[in-house]
């Protein structure tokens, strides 16, 4: 069975050591999606998996025949970005771009996770309801890395997001 | 990454027969094998993908609940009964890791991942846990997050985890099917392995062994806590950490479940240390005793010295919030 990215199908003819990431980059030839430790540290290479944010890099490509994976590719493009990317542009969330992909990606899923109820180390009631404040911004996107230290404006590119989606 | 053969599990009993085999080892998160395979500390032959295996799912068992093996560490501390009724476990599982990783990593791979030590992960050093009869060269090296009670001459590594923390707190087993077809079950107290002379096992599996579920027993009811410290606030491994489940009644400690990670090379978990508080009224110096026998044996290497006063604390900390105090 093939995989689907950005709802085109691939097939998965590769070595079996070649990681998701590393399929997406040089076997399908979607270079949005960034190598930046190679060990599920810093987040670059985040993609949607089944509609979940995962690191590409930590998992193998044949093991997901039959799963459908969203990349930054498959969320906008420059003429219809995804609101998290316009986001990102009028809030400065970047210098050198290199993590962005990246944190889109896992702001697409956290503004989902919140929505599904679910909750993180910070929320006062592990049982209740989350409310998104920026300390709970901040526990969730503590895995994608930003060298360049644009949290601040990455925090308020997506609260202006969510914000309009409340 | 060296090379392997990729094998993908139809069934239990064919997981069983593919992972006797030498070299062979399971696959499923694989966040934590898979970065131990590019370093390439971890060199299986091949690699056996049970990810398509029916280990999935929380459902009712007893008074309690069956976790598949295969269910992500996102999915239990979403699911509304861990939640509302296993809180501890909830909580240790959000201060673990970051929702990418909890995404990926399973309930039975996150029992089974391995130590954090530096040496254990650089090639260029002795390690008798990663290469037998080598040494350790994290005695008398950096020794920070390494071990203070259970330690051996031969390793003084620590388990890293937390959801494991907060299943021995509660008591909760592993199910285990083994390559003859058999089911064991093994409280997670004795799952993993102090280190002893044979580092190298992490804990009690064997080949062909496949994790099929962990069982949580009834709710435990009281007030349930896990208490991480850390090096920063978020997406770091425990330094000292603290799950506790407690009820007070009629001012009284009528019943304490503790288990620590941070500390040695599997949760710990010392009954002595709730003997003690049950049937006490709760006071400061009620929890120094706790504290003092629970590191009764505690050894320092050094550089991890602090972890016995940053214990004693941590546990006094998680007791006067439990019991009511302030903090």
């Amino acid at each position: 069975m093939p995989i689907t990215i950005n709802g085109a199908e691939y097939e998965l003819d590769v070595d079996p050591r070649t990681s998701l990431l590393d399929f997406l980059r040089r076997d399908a030839g979607l270079t949005g999606t960034k190598k930046g430790c190679d060990h599920g540290q810093c987040g670059a290479c985040t993609v949607l998996l089944n509609g979940q944010r995962i690191n590409s890099c930590l998992t193998l490509a044949v093991m997901h025949d039959g799963d459908s994976v969203t990349t930054i590719e498959g969320l906008g493009t420059p003429d219809a970005p995804h609101p998290l990317q316009a986001a990102f542009v009028r809030h400065d969330g970047y210098q050198c771009g290199y993590c962005t992909p990246g944190q889109i990606c896992s702001a697409k899923a956290m503004l989902d996770e919140i929505a599904a109820g679910w909750t993180s180390t910070v929320s006062d009631d592990v049982a209740g309801t989350p409310t998104l404040s920026e300390e709970e911004i901040r526990e969730r996107m503590s895995g994608n890395l930003c060298r360049c230290g644009a949290y601040s404006n990455i925090v308020a590119a997506i609260v202006e997001v969510a914000e309009a989606q409340a | 990454m060296k090379p392997f053969d990729y094998q993908r599990a139809h069934g239990l009993g064919d997981a069983g027969q593919l992972l006797v085999a030498e070299g062979a080892k399971p696959i499923a998160g694989g966040t934590n094998l898979l970065d131990l395979m590019k370093l390439e500390v971890e060199t299986p032959t091949a690699l056996v993908d049970v990810n398509r295996l029916p280990l999935g799912g929380i459902t009712p068992h007893g008074e309690g609940l069956h976790i598949g093996a295969l269910v992500s560490n996102s999915a239990c501390a979403a699911d509304p009964r861990i939640r509302a009724d296993y809180p501890v476990l909830a909580r240790a599982i959000l201060a673990g890791a970051t929702f990418q990783l909890r995404n990926k990593a399973t309930t039975g791979g996150n029992l089974c991942q391995r130590t954090r030590c530096y040496y254990f992960t650089d090639l260029a050093q002795a390690c008798n846990k990663r290469e037998p009869g080598t040494g350790c060269a994290a005695i008398g090296g950096f020794n920070r997050i390494h071990a203070i009670l259970g330690a051996s001459d031969a390793c003084i590594a620590t388990y890293p985890g937390d959801m494991a923390v907060a299943l021995s707190a509660l008591d909760a087993t592993v199910e285990i099917h083994s390559a003859k077809g058999d089911k064991r079950m093994v409280p997670v107290r004795d799952f993993h392995r102090l280190p002893g002379d044979t580092p190298e096992r992490d804990n009690v599996l064997e080949p062909g062994d496949v994790i099929t579920g962990v069982l949580l027993p009834a709710p435990a009811g009281g007030t349930q806590l896990y208490r991480k410290v850390r090096d920063r606030a978020s997406y770091a491994f425990a330094l000292v950490s603290v799950a506790a489940v407690i009820h007070v009644e009629d001012g009284k400690i009528a019943k304490a479940r503790l288990a620590f990670g941070g500390l040695a090379h599997k949760p710990w978990h010392d009954a002595r240390v709730e003997a003690l508080l049950e049937g006490e009224a709760p006071s400061d110096a009620l929890f120094d005793h706790a504290a003092a026998l629970l590191l009764e044996e505690a050894r320092g290497q050094g550089s991890n010295d602090f972890k016995m006063p940053l214990t004693r604390r941590t546990l006094k900390a998680v007791l006067r919030e439990a019991t009511g105090g302030t903090l």
